[in-house]
């Protein structure tokens, strides 16, 4: 036998290098903002602040930025009102609730959307996949039907968005685990069936007034928020936001599949019924709040992946910062662009899909 | 030289009823590296996987270190057990340093985010595999040879006693298949133990200590590589006639060559 030396070449710089045909010459093709996410992250944190208060300045009543900061001032220090009582109304009253509201949605939904993008290790998923706004309008359409009391709508609107998640994580559950494909196909089942539900009571509530309100309801606005559902609501949803943020990296590690992430020590079951929890409430609570708002759970993420990159420790802050200033953004101009006030739902998507059509063009992501 | 992980009389069936195997117990020491061999099917990676605890044996148990880990926790077990598994790459543009990171998960809290500690373990886990200048690419811009060395970083990173590895060399060309080999001899001789399921009778006698071959849903042989590649053995299990060959000095080896009667098609 003669011994081929091929073999023993390859062996003596074996380890050292990897020729792969792509390894050789392939610049790296990292963007700025996913070596500098902390810039990123400083960066929106200004135009959420500016967006803010352009949006306490703006509205049917113009008030100019030094009265807006007067009467900041003044709810808070003892100063003389030399200007309209109305413009401190306009500002304390209702515009912050409602720059709070949208802020405190908008970062749910988005960072909620981020988490479950990594989950379902699909970024075509959004936190809507199991069925939980589905479940909500239900809820809140039959409250409708059945009282005039907001409290009753939001109350049962809660109850059954996170009922048709529990139904959808119920059907899921193979030998007591939940495989991400069963997950969603039974999401699609709980939405699908939450859906017709709600269908049927749009088509037996009264057409003259009982319809139009669920319709209205469905398409989701921050018109009827109010001081109170700041209190119980805020709370919850800025909670659960933290808690989502807190197994940010462990989200990381669950998109390399449930199998992989055991393997490497994540107990996935269990992350995975936090992660769902999280979202749910947090989905929920927002519907609750705004109705139904869709489109920013899916796409701000992407927003977000465009900027910083896919790795959750930097993408989860960037969407609750993102999916915030978006909201606010949207809502000032759904409540300044026309004579009535515009549905956000409408607008989110209206507003939302012809920006992320352009950087999607613009960028060619890698996923 | 104790033993390490051991399966004892396990058997694995699909919920339907189809049994994968029955009855199969082997003992792997410390240092050793021990591979799988066996047709498509026999079941090599569902036994990896019962010894990773990723699934339960339908019978028998798994022993790490003498204690059954039936009843351990995922960071438990993966303390002690890596394990590299057949993949794609990820669905998200990962960099490649931040994949080998997600190795150090079973060391940290479940709010806790890696310290600058792990960062250089990451990095010292690429630095031991070759791969150091693929650390800021993404994950899905890399050849399916470097994702492979990309995993077993991942695996090091995790600082485990023992290294499971589920058909490493399958889908890589020559180059790749003797590089990754070669990484597996280096873990062995820095006291790694290594069980590695494998589609290559050769690479089996270069790298281990011991082999076994599953075939109908049991283990046909098992022992040192010499013992068990055989030309008999080798037609029983994979029904292909083989010749086993010496190489001599320097190499001073067996390698096990397929050998096919002369081709029907042109018979005069």
């Amino acid at each position: 036998m003669r011994q081929s030396s091929t073999s023993a070449d390859v062996q003596t710089n074996g380890g050292a290098t990897v020729t792969g045909t792509a390894a050789a010459n392939q610049a790296h093709n990292r963007s700025w903002g996913e070596q500098h996410p902390g810039t990123i992250l400083m960066l929106l944190l200004g135009v959420l602040g500016v967006l803010a208060f352009v949006a306490l300045m703006v509205g049917r009543y113009m008030i100019p930025p030094e009265t807006v900061i007067a009467a900041l001032l003044s709810s808070v220090f003892p100063i003389e009102e030399t200007w309209a009582a109305t413009a401190t109304s306009a500002v304390v009253n209702v515009r912050i609730p409602r720059i709070i509201a949208g802020l405190l949605v908008g970062a749910g939904l988005a960072i909620s959307g981020a988490s479950f993008q990594g989950m379902f290790r699909n970024p075509l998923v959004s936190s809507q996949i199991l069925g939980v706004a589905s479940g909500a309008g239900f809820g809140a359409a039959i409250g409708i039907l059945l009282s005039d009391s907001l409290v009753l709508v939001q109350i049962l609107s809660f109850v059954f968005g996170l009922l048709a998640v529990g139904m959808a994580y119920g059907l899921s559950r193979v030998r007591s685990t939940t495989p991400i494909l069963m997950l969603v196909l039974s999401g699609i089942v709980i939405t699908s069936l939450f859906s017709a539900l709600t269908s049927m009571v749009k088509y037996v509530a009264d057409p003259m007034n009982k319809m139009p309100a669920i319709v209205f309801w469905l398409l989701g606005s921050l018109n009827h928020v109010s001081a109170p559902d700041l209190m119980i609501l805020g709370p919850i949803i800025a909670v659960s936001i933290v808690g989502l943020l807190a197994v940010r990296w462990r989200i990381n590690v669950l998109t390399m599949g449930d199998e992989e992430a055991r393997a490497l020590g994540v107990n996935t079951e269990r992350l995975k019924v936090v992660i769902i929890l999280l979202s749910t409430v947090i989905t929920a609570a927002a519907v609750c709040m705004s109705g139904i708002i869709g489109w920013i759970g899916l796409v701000i993420p992407h927003m977000g992946r465009m900027l910083v990159g896919p790795d959750n420790r930097y993408l989860l802050p960037i969407s609750v910062l993102l999916g915030g200033a978006f909201l606010i953004a949207v809502d000032t101009v759904a409540r300044t662009a026309a004579p009535a006030e515009i549905p956000i739902g409408i607008l989110t998507a209206v507003i939302g899909a012809p920006i992320f059509a352009v950087l999607l063009r613009r960028n060619n992501p890698g996923w | 030289m104790g033993c390490r992980i051991s399966v004892e009389d396990i058997a694995f069936n699909y919920p339907g009823g189809a049994t994968v195997f029955t009855g199969i117990s082997l003992a792997v020491d410390e240092g050793c590296v021990y591979s799988l061999l066996g047709p498509n099917g026999t079941g090599k990676s569902t036994l990896l996987k019962c010894m990773a605890g990723l699934i339960s044996p339908s019978h028998g148990r798994v022993h790490l270190d003498g204690r059954d880990i039936a009843g351990m926790q995922p960071h438990e077990i993966a303390r002690q057990v890596g394990f590299v598994p057949q993949t794609q790459v990820s669905p998200f543009p990962f960099m490649v340093r931040d994949i080998v990171l997600m190795g150090r998960a079973s060391h940290l809290g479940p709010f806790a985010t890696p310290s600058a500690e792990d960062e250089e373990i990451a990095a010292d886990a690429l630095g031991r595999v070759g791969i150091s200048h693929l650390a800021d690419r993404p994950c899905t811009g890399i050849s399916g040879g470097e994702w492979q060395l990309v995993l077993i970083a991942r695996a090091i990173a995790q600082r485990p006693g023992i290294l499971l590895l589920d058909e490493p060399t399958s889908h890589l060309d020559l180059g790749n298949q003797v590089r990754v080999l070669d990484v597996i001899r280096g873990l062995a001789e820095d006291g790694m133990t290594i069980v590695v399921a494998t589609h290559f009778p050769d690479h089996a006698l270069l790298t281990s200590n011991q082999v076994a071959i599953l075939k109908d849903q049991r283990i046909l042989a098992m022992g040192s590589p010499e013992e068990v590649i055989g030309e008999d053995t080798m037609h029983r299990a994979y029904g292909v006639d083989v010749r086993i060959l010496h190489l001599d000095d320097p190499f001073n080896r067996r390698i096990c060559v397929p050998v096919m009667g002369p081709s029907r098609g042109t018979a005069p």
